[in-house]
């Protein structure tokens, strides 16, 4: 079993980078369960999304307290939460920021953080600060979970034809930014 | 044919192919994107249903009540207060012996104003003659609507059917749904032949003022149904099983008891949580299990008795209270053992996850180590005391 747990403010798509996620998973046969929880639901509020996902039907409804994988959609959330509290020993984080502008805390040995200017990328190819289909990209490049085109796949179920070509490309440059980084 | 959906899109694709005639509703969270979607399906041409938009869920349920009263397959889904706003209504409802089916997102109660999850408001409605299914997923939640239609429209039963399903938890959880076809929906729900309805060629009058000459027969006759329905459930998952391949009770669901010393009762998505965690525990050789209750209404009192008569501690799991007494389902569990000489020898009660705090893993382990020698009465778990120390002054 793998859990991934999503830090956002509701209006960033939180809700929809998890369901793109596991719409990826279950195109591969797996048995993910997609599922927000709000804080003050109001938008700009603090919120997580999450993903549990496994090869047998997922049945536990807990919130996710020790993620394998962390996305950080908004990385202002840092400084008022420890949102890498749980975070597996070789956990990964994802976080959406420009990484000239980010302290991160101190690594776990195995742990690993990658900073992918998201926003920056989805503004280029979306026109709209929306990093969600950039950060995914990455996803897939890191954990090695999902192809980029099971990650298309999910982006084509999803959104109409114009917003599919902008987030698969963004997607694509989320997914080469963190694999020219990593070598 | 298994689909990633959100739990309300699912259950407004499965009322899609139930073919209600007319839907009417009042948005809340987290019912809202069930009604949603349904409008959608509406204005989109994909469902023949005329869908009345109300300016509350009196007027809502009010409305259901009428359509159905016409003979018209009808539905709706509310949550919290707005299905306290349909209280009124709802007893008439199952008083004229009306089939309506409502989806109610369960949902914690004000105040102090709580859109989360848990039984509060659901749970109260117990005695309002309505039978009650609670499901545990998304594939349940989805089967017990074809399952509730077939009978609460059934002849013998004409009652209305709420199917609970744990607000966001569900409502708002995507996974892997193994959704019906049109067809096979077809073939197990027949269209609504009502034996009574509204018709100016043939009046009738439903509802009417009884002096005391008749009023206890029509109560006692309506509690009747109730028995009767705890024998046709069973009939109609048999016949549900053979049409769409999957078997449910539709009264209870034991897993791992036969052997077990220490089972949780529990209704909703948190069964999902409690099986996880006795699977865990099992493997460290503990003897542990769960007993599942889908329907509160009727309460299949015979059938827990079976189930659970030879189990020496029982936990029961409640999402409600019952303020200056037991808890609801506490005080149920414990009556089917009342004067019994085969019984459990420890009924502990347990209160969890109100207003949509995060029931774990852990917690549930916490219920079992809880489960001692000694009784416990309606012990808050995952309580935080120190909460309880401000005060106004």
């Amino acid at each position: 079993m793998k859990e991934i747990r999503i830090h956002a403010r509701a209006g960033q798509g939180a809700i929809t980078t998890a369901s793109l996620l596991g719409y990826a998973y279950f195109l591969k046969g797996m048995y993910p369960y997609a599922f927000p929880s709000f804080g003050a639901a109001r938008m700009g509020a603090p919120m997580n999304a999450f993903v549990r996902v496994d090869s047998n039907p997922v049945r536990s409804r807990s919130q996710i307290y020790e993620p394998d994988y962390l996305l950080i959609v908004d990385h202002t959330l840092i400084r008022g939460f420890n949102c890498f509290s749980g975070l597996k020993d070789d956990g990964v984080a994802i976080i959406n920021a420009k990484d000239d502008t980010l302290e991160v805390l101190k690594l776990m040995a195995k742990q690993r953080i990658f900073i992918v200017p998201a926003n920056e990328i989805a503004l280029k190819h979306i026109g709209r600060p929306l990093g969600n289909t950039t950060m995914l990209g990455a996803f897939c490049a890191v954990t090695e979970e999902l192809t980029l085109d099971n990650l298309n796949s999910a982006i084509e179920h999803r959104f109409n034809q114009k917003l599919q070509e902008v987030n698969i490309k963004a997607a694509k440059e989320g997914f080469d930014y963190v694999r020219s980084a990593s070598l | 044919m298994k689909e990633f959906l959100e739990g309300s899109k699912a259950i407004a694709e499965i009322v899609k192919f139930c073919k209600p005639g007319v839907i009417s509703a009042y948005p809340i969270t987290p019912q809202t994107h069930i009604v949603e979607e349904l409008a959608q399906i509406v204005a989109d041409g994909k469902l023949n249903a005329q869908f009345v938009n109300v300016e509350s869920e009196h007027s809502a349920a009010s409305t259901v009540l009428g359509s159905v009263a016409c003979g018209v397959r009808s539905y709706t889904a509310t949550s919290s207060q707005g299905l306290f706003l349909m209280a009124e209504v709802l007893y008439n409802i199952s008083g004229m012996r009306f089939p309506v089916i409502m989806t109610t997102a369960a949902r914690a109660i004000s105040a102090p104003i709580s859109i989360w999850n848990d039984h509060q408001d659901v749970v109260s409605l117990r005695d309002s003659g309505w039978i009650q299914f609670h499901a545990e997923n998304i594939q349940e939640a989805v089967d017990l609507h074809l399952i509730a239609y077939k009978l609460g429209e059934d002849k013998s039963i004409m009652l209305p059917v709420m199917v609970c399903i744990d607000g966001f938890i569900l409502t708002h959880g995507v996974e892997t749904v193994n959704m019906p076809s049109q067809e096979d929906v077809d073939k197990f729900l027949p269209p609504y032949n009502p034996p009574y309805k509204l018709d100016v060629k043939n009046p009738l009058t439903l509802g009417p003022l009884v002096d005391p000459e008749f009023y206890t027969e029509a109560r006692f006759a309506l509690n009747e149904t109730h028995k009767e329905a705890l024998e046709l459930i069973p009939k109609i998952t048999l016949e549900f099983s053979k049409v769409f391949g999957r078997n449910y009770n539709g009264l209870i669901e034991s897993y791992q008891v036969k052997d077990a010393e220490r089972v949780i009762v529990a209704m909703g998505s948190v069964c999902g949580t409690i099986k996880e965690a006795v699977d865990e525990l099992r493997r460290k050789g503990r003897k542990v299990g769960l007993l599942k209750i889908t329907s509160l209404r009727p309460f299949p009192v015979s059938q827990i008795c079976e189930a659970l008569k030879t189990i020496p501690k029982i936990a029961v799991v409640d999402r409600a209270l019952s303020m200056g007494s037991f808890a609801p389902l506490a005080s149920e569990i414990k009556a089917v053992f009342f004067g019994k000489l085969k019984k459990p020898k420890i009924i502990s009660s347990f209160i969890v996850g109100l207003g949509g705090r995060d029931i774990t893993k852990e917690s549930i382990k916490e219920i079992f180590r809880l489960l001692t020698g000694k009784e416990k009465q309606g012990e808050f778990i995952d309580l935080k005391p120190e909460l309880l120390k401000e005060s106004y002054e």
